[in-house]
């Protein structure tokens, strides 16, 4: 079953953190991928631009808007993901809690399972 | 000549045969299985234009013995002379006598070797046995290949150390690893039929690989009931494939399936399976599971369905193998014979199961029987409950259909 682990971001708690434990986090996440690269667990991982750069386009009688993200003012955003397919959900909690984020205080990791899938990943 | 096709097909049946037959005499399942994907490739390029050897499976083993050889040289080059004559020594020797066992059982214990996830025993078992390239394998799963690569790899490095040997296991392990191997099969054939993620209901290759590796497993071991019981169960299962979603790909429930489309010729040669098995040999859980399929299978029409003997079939089952959704499918036949409010009764002493809490199934199966016994707001509200639950889009489809039935009902 694949699920979509999601990291979101909190720039509050994480401009707390110091040089050492954000260092720490980021070179976790290189120890997590090696983890489930090797156990062939993923499919893919990316990591979104600040939500500064983001636009958010609406079509209103057939007009196009762009307009700068709503979401600027939210406290937490989506700041990247993890996408893997493990045996079941029991394993995907467990992945999830390796992600250095999940250790954070006022950080947390969420699981989705994934439900469509085009079924056209070439990665 | 022979045409690709059917190269392709010969292909696929020798596979299991030959990698059996080199693992048996030199170990190494990893490598020896590397050596033969490439004899497989070699032969795939050379059969179709220079014609089938005479033996296949003799020239697919000399040749595979072959490239095993390079392997084994590139590695170990510090030991070239001795390894090189002694894996000469036995290539040169009776090369028909040992090409006429059929290894292919052996190597499906191997690959379904319970140190794996079934995640691990199902890619290996596609990739040895059936004959799938890695990249086949994961186009059926919808994984990226490297990810497959990986998974294949690591079970392999697995196997190694676990240190199994290549051979049948002992009597007491046979009824255990037997079952394993069962599973492995059904596992594959499930997936292919019902995709547990995905908005494709079928995907059909790998039902067809899975009745196809069990068919080998029942010509291997024909006297056994449960083997045949599973593939009957297959069969009969997949008979009923093209009737089973619209042509947008929604699901059709058993009851409103157009009969008329089911595969005549799969349910007899499944209900013939069997009603075979069953008389004679041991009561299985695939045994049972197969003759329910087969009542049905026997309905011309929906209202015809014997769900007296479907509810007894289910009691034995629950006896047999105790399983909250055997429970749960036992109360759908007894709604059929005694009213949908006993359905709803024997539900009920579901709802403390953990191994049920949050699947969708006991919210559909609840649905449909408060509808029919006329309870429609309760209806409604466990078809969204289930719907909200399942990771099948099609599922999801079906469901929310029933509410909105539901809604235009009451509005």
């Amino acid at each position: 079953m694949k699920f979509l682990l999601l990291m979101h971001m909190n720039p509050t708690v994480w401009d707390a953190l110091t040089e050492d434990e954000r260092n720490e986090v980021m070179t976790g996440h290189g120890a997590f991928m090696d983890t489930v690269t090797k156990s062939g667990e993923m499919i893919l991982t990316q990591a979104l631009a600040d939500p500064s750069q983001s636009a958010v386009v609406r079509v209103r009688d057939g007009e196009r808007l762009v307009t700068d993200g709503p979401y600027l003012e939210a406290k937490e955003y989506l700041g990247g993901y993890y996408l893997v397919d493990v045996e079941d959900k029991e394993r995907a909690l467990e992945l999830a809690a390796m992600i250095p984020d999940a250790k954070v205080p006022g950080l947390g990791i969420e699981v989705r399972q994934i439900m469509f899938d085009n079924g056209e990943l070439t990665v | 000549m022979i045409g690709e096709p059917a190269i392709e097909d010969l292909l696929r049946e020798l596979t299991p045969q030959v990698l059996g037959a080199l693992v048996r005499r030199h170990g190494q399942f990893e490598e020896c299985e590397d050596a033969v994907q490439e004899a497989i490739l070699a032969a795939t390029v050379q059969w179709p234009t220079e014609g089938v050897p005479a033996n296949p499976r003799g020239w697919l083993i000399t040749v595979a013995s072959r490239r095993l050889i390079d392997q084994v040289r590139a590695e170990h080059a510090r030991r070239e002379r001795e390894t090189t004559t002694a894996i000469q020594a036995e290539t040169r020797g009776d090369t028909a006598e040992v090409a006429d066992q059929d290894d292919t059982l052996v190597l499906l214990f191997l690959c379904c070797h319970p140190v794996l996830t079934a995640a691990s025993q199902t890619a290996l078992t596609l990739r040895a046995v059936g004959g799938l390239t890695t990249g086949e394998i994961a186009a059926a799963f919808l994984v990226p290949e490297p990810t497959m690569g990986a998974r294949i790899s690591r079970a392999k490095q697995k196997i190694k150390a676990a240190g199994s040997t290549f051979a049948l296991p002992a009597k007491e392990e046979w009824p255990g690893r037997l079952g394993v191997v069962l599973h492995v099969l059904y596992l594959i054939f499930n997936e292919g039929y019902t995709a547990s993620s995905g908005g494709d209901l079928h995907r059909v290759e790998l039902a067809t690989e899975a009745i196809r590796l069990t068919r080998m497993v029942h010509r291997q071991l024909p006297g056994d009931g449960e083997v045949a019981g599973l593939l009957a169960l297959m069969l009969l299962t997949d008979a009923r494939r093209a009737a089973r979603t619209t042509a947008d790909g929604d699901l059709i429930p058993l009851g409103e399936q157009d009969r008329s489309r089911w595969d005549a010729a799969l349910i007899a040669e499944g209900a013939a399976l069997i009603s075979g098995a069953m008389t004679s040999s041991a009561l299985g859980p695939y045994q049972l599971q197969a003759a329910i399929a087969a009542t049905h299978a026997e309905a011309g029409r929906a209202e015809d369905t014997n769900w007296r003997q479907v509810h007894i079939l289910y009691k034995i089952l629950e006896r047999i193998a105790p399983n909250p959704m055997v429970t749960l499918n036992r109360a759908v036949a007894l709604a059929e014979v005694d009213g949908p409010e006993a359905g709803l009764e024997l539900l009920s002493t579901l709802d403390g199961d953990e191994r049920m809490a949050a699947h969708h199934r006991l919210h559909a199966v609840r649905a449909h029987l408060l509808e029919d016994a006329g309870d429609l707001p309760a209806a409604l509200e466990n078809y969204q409950r289930a719907a909200k639950e399942t990771a099948s889009l099609a599922e999801r489809r079906y469901l929310e259909s029933r509410a909105a039935r539901i809604k235009i009902t009451r509005a």
